[in-house]
């Protein structure tokens, strides 16, 4: 009776908000948006969680963090064990709980989210994550070595939580990495301003510390391949090269000056910190008017970018409307309350230069939602004669990408689909050839973080009963 | 770290760096490049391999101070170290014996034809090779071109050397010769490609270019090398840096070269006002 009053008054407690720097102050810096809980609201929130005795926001959790267990230990004011008690299914949960879409997985599983909000799990974990970072305490044990090795290609979100498992199952690993630093997307495309890139390479230097072997500048299918890495003595190999190719759109003017790819717009400001130019020797510019193409949270971190840089309108061209935005809703409404402009049910028809060969201008025609196709999704329709004209001096096209070929051409005998991902075993994430696994969006297409990162736990499970039996 | 275990200076502005690079050394094909980033606030920039040596495991370069990064690098010394040095990158050149082919290096071009023209020769082709260069100072890797090629012309824009006049002008007194060339290989300034395809394509001799875009990654996630190659766009760091000449659209790859002229030069200036070949 007493337990079911308590629970009453739990689900009445609203969810405490996170605190952020302001709009006009942040679109005008690169530090991190959202400020993080202090300890006292943590502890505050950490109090609503209901202790579920068959806890359901595990089963969203495609890692599955040990949820209610980690929060118990912020309610009681542990926060060292409440890092160590994450630390043991989630390798990066400082990244994790910046970016995750925390609303689709665990927190979408929550009790309290059926009568009220949902405990805000994202933001305990960044919470427990950043006190175990800095107390450098959350550490895990060391485990007996088994003598197999294990070659991961690619330092992403899968490379890395794949790294971290096998490591803690006594494997030794060893990542190849073609940039100059580890962390792929982490680094490279997901900005500053959402998931500082200090944090990323902190939680790097964890994994390094339980024995995972990082190379940097290796390009695997040029400086050595698949092949040749099994022939070296790797027992097996994880495939975690991401979908890092660029899709453009076929319009006319696609190479002038001033059309970046979101990949290219954003490893410019990220990786090579352009932001900083030219106390960082990496430039990157735009002009006074921006335009990106595409709705995806890709698109939302460019224009966001953009908007930092110093452009004055920044302006989102998309051809459906608000409702079928693929970006997260946290992040399209950053985007509006720093003054991000959107053409919605707007398609750009051609990107016209001046004598320079720079962007002078995007050409675009407005769009209606016509009846629902097969799939039930009222699919754009042009409407005739709508063409109109917009001055811009920069174009960002941010419509999604591929898989890079250059590991999967190199590699004869793997088994690819009709848009070249990587076919692979649901279970142990093995692909055509013995010995070969791979994960993350070189298998699904772009996805999310923590998909990758579910997927490199569920390879490292294949590799390790692979290795065992073998 | 990448090591500079030997230096050499070519020309006025020009050196050539031998970097310790085993794992690349192992691997790398003539047409094939590298990219290397200076230090920790560096850029990445692509450079074409001018030499290797795969025992040795060392890579060698040639480049001429142009602007930031470049300065900084002709400036190292050795024992000096490249903080990145990535490859090898791109398509090898596709050697085979053609018969007779014409190797035109033209300025810091010379470099990037070397091993392609000794590949050549190597596979038993009639290696016929023009050097072109402003003036009689800044003709580079001249020795070393003689001993891969079966016949050397040289011109200057100034006629301090060899011939009067430009690439063109070498390739056109070969051709007089009644050569039967199968094909041409032609690295240099966008503008001396530009125009020996120009010339070729009435005569219609396969000519090679390797373009020089500005990159970034150099594995094909980004498109910033981008070029129109016919009716197709291409990212040269992994479709080439080799294309048929015949096909690329020269002048959009130099407007597109133009794109940061003004950070280049405010990079430039501001190591000039610090002190003199001064780093950061």
């Amino acid at each position: 009776m007493t337990e079911n009053v308590e629970k009453t008054k739990k689900v009445k407690v609203p969810r405490h908000d996170m605190p952020c720097q302001e709009p006009k102050v942040r679109a005008h810096n690169f530090e991190e948006v959202a400020l993080g809980y202090t300890p006292e609201v943590a502890i505050e929130e950490a109090k609503r969680c209901l202790q579920c005795k068959k806890p359901k926001c595990i089963e969203g959790c495609p890692v599955e963090v040990l949820i209610p267990e980690f929060i118990k230990k912020i309610a009681e004011g542990d926060f060292e064990e409440s890092a160590r008690v994450l630390k043991i299914k989630n390798s990066l949960p400082a990244v994790c709980g910046r970016v995750c879409p925390q609303e689709s997985q665990c927190e979408s599983k929550c009790i309290l989210g059926i009568k009220g909000e949902s405990v805000a799990i994202g933001r305990l974990e960044r919470f427990a994550a950043d006190f175990g970072m800095k107390s450098g305490k959350a550490t895990l044990e060391k485990v007996e070595p088994t003598g197999k090795r294990v070659a991961i290609i690619g330092a992403g979100p899968a490379g890395l939580a794949c790294a971290g498992d096998l490591a803690k199952a006594g494997h030794a690993v060893t990542i190849f990495e073609a940039l100059h630093v580890a962390g792929g997307v982490l680094m490279y495309g997901i900005p500053q301003f959402r998931l500082p890139k200090e944090i990323v390479q902190t939680e790097i230097a964890n994994l390094k510390q339980m024995g995972v072997e990082i190379l940097t500048n290796q390009v695997v299918g040029k400086i050595t391949s698949v092949d040749e890495l099994m022939e070296n003595g790797y027992d097996a190999v994880f495939i975690g090269t991401g979908a890092g190719l660029p899709y453009f759109m076929d319009i006319p003017g696609l190479n002038l000056n001033g059309v970046y790819s979101a990949n290219e717009f954003l490893t410019r400001t990220n990786l090579m910190k352009g932001y900083k130019f030219p106390d960082y020797a990496t430039p990157v510019k735009v002009g006074k008017n921006v335009a990106v193409l595409g709705a995806g949270n890709v698109a939302m971190d460019s224009a966001r970018t953009a908007l930092r840089l110093g452009a004055r309108n920044v302006y989102i061209v998309y051809r459906r409307s608000r409702a079928e935005m693929p970006a997260r809703l946290e992040e399209l409404e950053h985007a509006e309350e720093e003054g991000i402009q959107f053409h919605l049910l707007t398609n750009p028809v051609s990107i016209k230069g001046d004598e320079r060969m720079w962007v002078k201008s995007l050409t675009c025609l407005r769009y209606e939602l016509g009846d629902p196709d097969a799939s039930g999704r009222r699919s754009p329709v042009p409407i005739p004669g709508s063409e109109f004209e917009i001055p811009m001096d920069t174009v960002v096209v941010a419509i999604g990408q591929g898989p890079n070929p250059l590991v999967t051409t190199s590699t004869p005998g793997l088994v690819l689909n009709k848009r070249g991902n990587i076919v692979a075993d649901d279970e142990t994430l093995m692909t055509s050839k013995s010995g070969v696994f791979a994960g993350g969006d070189i298998v699904t297409g772009a996805a999310t973080v923590i998909l990758a990162m579910g997927a490199g736990k569920k390879a490292a499970s294949g590799i390790d009963k692979y290795l065992k039996a073998k | 770290m990448y090591r500079v275990v030997k230096k050499r200076v070519l020309a006025p502005a020009i050196a050539l760096l031998e970097v310790d690079a085993p794992a690349v050394a192992a691997k790398v094909e003539p047409g094939q490049f590298v990219i290397v980033r200076v230090d920790e606030l560096g850029e990445r920039i692509p450079l074409t391999v001018m030499d290797f040596d795969r025992e040795k495991g060392t890579i060698t370069i040639v480049i001429q101070n142009v602007g930031y990064s470049s300065a900084l690098i002709t400036a190292m010394n050795e024992g000096d170290e490249f903080q990145d040095f990535v490859g090898p990158l791109g398509v090898a050149s596709e050697i085979e014996n053609h018969g007779t082919v014409v190797c035109i290096g033209a300025g810091l071009g010379i470099a990037p034809i070397y091993p392609i023209a000794r590949a050549l020769k190597e596979a038993g082709n009639h290696v016929i090779s023009v050097l072109a260069c402003r003036s009689a100072d800044l003709l580079i890797l001249e020795e070393e071109m003689r001993a891969v090629s079966d016949e050397v012309v040289v011109t200057t824009d100034d006629g301090s050397l060899g011939l009067k006049g430009f690439a063109t002008t070498g390739l056109a007194e070969v051709l007089k010769h009644g050569h039967n060339v199968k094909v041409i290989w032609a690295i240099g300034p966008m503008v001396m490609m530009k125009s020996v395809a120009d010339y070729t394509r009435a005569l219609r001799i396969k000519t090679i270019v390797s373009m020089n875009p500005i990159m970034v990654d150099g594995t094909g996630m980004c498109g910033a090398c981008r070029i129109s190659v016919g009716t197709e766009t291409k990212f040269a760091c992994v479709d080439g840096p080799e294309f048929d000449g015949h096909l690329v659209d020269f002048d959009l790859a130099r407007k597109r070269l133009d794109y940061y002229r003004d950070e280049e030069n405010r990079a430039k200036a501001r190591m000039e006002c610090k002190h003199e070949g001064g780093h950061h």
